[in-house]
């Protein structure tokens, strides 16, 4: 039910003073979104939409996060690898 | 689809498992809260890549399971009265009531509809200005800022045929009932992603602290999950129960203050009846003062019949980790998504449906 699909905002389309919408891409299907919730969005950004309302922004630099760190304990694996293969 | 896909590779997968096998020492449990995450970790099988002896307990976070009987009654006499449009979320449709269901409301005359937003709703009430168009309002903290946003609409645009049947709750309080109780077994929990989008993380220090126990906010994906579990075991064996985030793409520290203001605007804290667990003080949303026009329940005389739940079901130990889904002596037999005895059958996000949906039942009746 707390479902939330990441779109990537097409434009937007401010229509009066205390909400904002916009057109949202879903990988190919583009669909109308309340993006009041996220005033600092702007056209290219993904967000992130729950039953048609966009509850988060999502961070770019922090989504490589978990891969970097995975990159990191993959090394660090390759490294002991390599140190009992030369032992 | 992008910031999905990436999340889902079989190769960072196997690494994170890699990577918990190594940390883990001891036996854990940990609960997930949300039902969408239940939903992932079934269907992906991430549970069978994980040590023996770490137990994944589920959690009370399926809205559709916890909404109490009493509302699913309401609900369904509201949509039988003249002149009523009944608007939901597609999953509530078959959840039993004392009798019966809205599926059965609408082959029976009932005008109920399937909206995708709260606020289609407010356009269909638009659209029919001689009927009275009622929403189901159910969700936690995640749905709050759009059912906020379809009030504000309403109130705005001056749609007096609209109302909402309100039946919101709050995951920390659920967390805490589940603490205090002397059965519990959790011991770490993995925090609802996008419940933490809306209100941020600052929430679950307290508990963090009280109860000494680690929460670490979790997305939906494979790798999201099988992150935060590892960061919750890294947590336990190193002593420590501190509040972490494993899905910081999506969750900031203060949570998204524009929803949280939203919330606040239209609504206010209540006690909330939770289905098959009980009464949870401070635990669910209504309408403030100021917007109860809007509220079914004003508006609407649904003089209540006695709730009742089928005998047989345990989904309330189910929704407190207390009782697998397969050990529900109906479970699979009485009981199956065709013809569910107890909400958490329903919807994909119930443990038991979950459970029933990929495949474990198959195999342990084999
Ligand atoms: S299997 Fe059915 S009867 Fe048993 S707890 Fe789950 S929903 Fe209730």
């Amino acid at each position: 039910m707390c479902l939330a699909i990441p779109g990537k905002i097409v434009n937007i389309d401010v229509q009066n003073v205390w909400t904002r919408n916009g057109l949202v891409d879903f990988g190919g299907v583009t669909r109308d979104v309340n993006l009041t919730c996220v005033p600092e969005a702007a056209p290219g950004d993904y967000v992130l939409v729950h039953v048609g309302m966009a509850i988060s922004c999502i961070d770019a630099e922090e989504a490589q996060q978990v891969f970097a760190y995975l990159r990191e304990i993959g090394e660090l694996a390759d490294l002991e690898l390599g140190e009992e293969t030369t032992q | 689809m992008k910031y999905m896909d990436e999340y889902r590779d079989p190769e960072a997968v196997k690494q994170l498992a890699d990577a918990i096998h190594n940390t883990v020492k001891r036996p854990w449990t940990l609960m997930e809260i949300c039902g969408g995450q239940t939903h992932a970790i079934v269907r992906f099988g991430l549970d069978e890549l994980l040590p023996k002896h770490i137990t994944l307990l589920h959690g009370p976070g399926c809205p559709v399971c916890v909404t109490p009987v009493e509302k699913i009654d309401r609900a369904i006499a509201i949509s039988r009265m003249p002149g009523v449009i009944f608007c939901s979320f597609g999953d509530m449709l078959r959840v039993p009531g004392t009798t019966g269901d809205l599926l059965q409301a609408r082959a029976q005359g009932a005008d109920v509809r399937v909206v995708y937003s709260p606020t289609d709703a407010v356009r269909i009430a638009q659209d029919n200005p001689d009927s009275q168009v009622v929403f189901f309002a159910v969700g936690f903290e995640t749905t709050a800022p759009a059912n906020a946003m379809a009030v504000i609409t309403a109130f705005r645009q001056e749609v007096p045929n609209f109302s909402m049947l309100v039946s919101h709750v709050l995951v920390p309080p659920a967390m805490e009932a589940i603490l205090s109780s002397p059965q519990c077994r959790v011991q770490g929990f993995l925090a609802a992603g996008h419940v933490c989008s809306i209100m941020g993380t600052s929430e679950y220090l307290p508990i963090a602290q009280r109860y000494r126990i680690p929460v670490v906010v979790t997305g939906f994906e494979p790798i999201d999950l099988l992150h935060g579990i590892y960061l919750c075991v890294k947590q336990l064996e190193e002593g420590r129960f501190e509040v972490e985030n494993a899905y910081v793409r999506a969750v900031k520290d203060d949570g998204n203050v524009p929803a949280q203001q939203l919330v606040a605007d239209v609504f206010e804290v209540t006690t909330r009846t939770w289905r098959g667990v009980g009464d949870i003080p401070f635990s669910g949303l209504h309408l403030r003062p100021e917007f109860r026009q809007f509220d079914a329940e004003v508006r609407f005389d649904v003089a209540d019949t006695v709730a009742k739940e089928d005998a047989e079901c345990r989904s309330g130990l189910v929704l407190q980790g207390l009782l697998n889904p397969t050990d529900c002596p109906a479970f699979g037999k009485r009981c199956t998504p065709e013809h569910p005895l107890g909400a958490t059958m329903v919807s994909s996000e119930g443990a038991c449906a979950a459970y029933y949906r990929y495949r474990r039942y198959a195999r342990e009746v084999r």
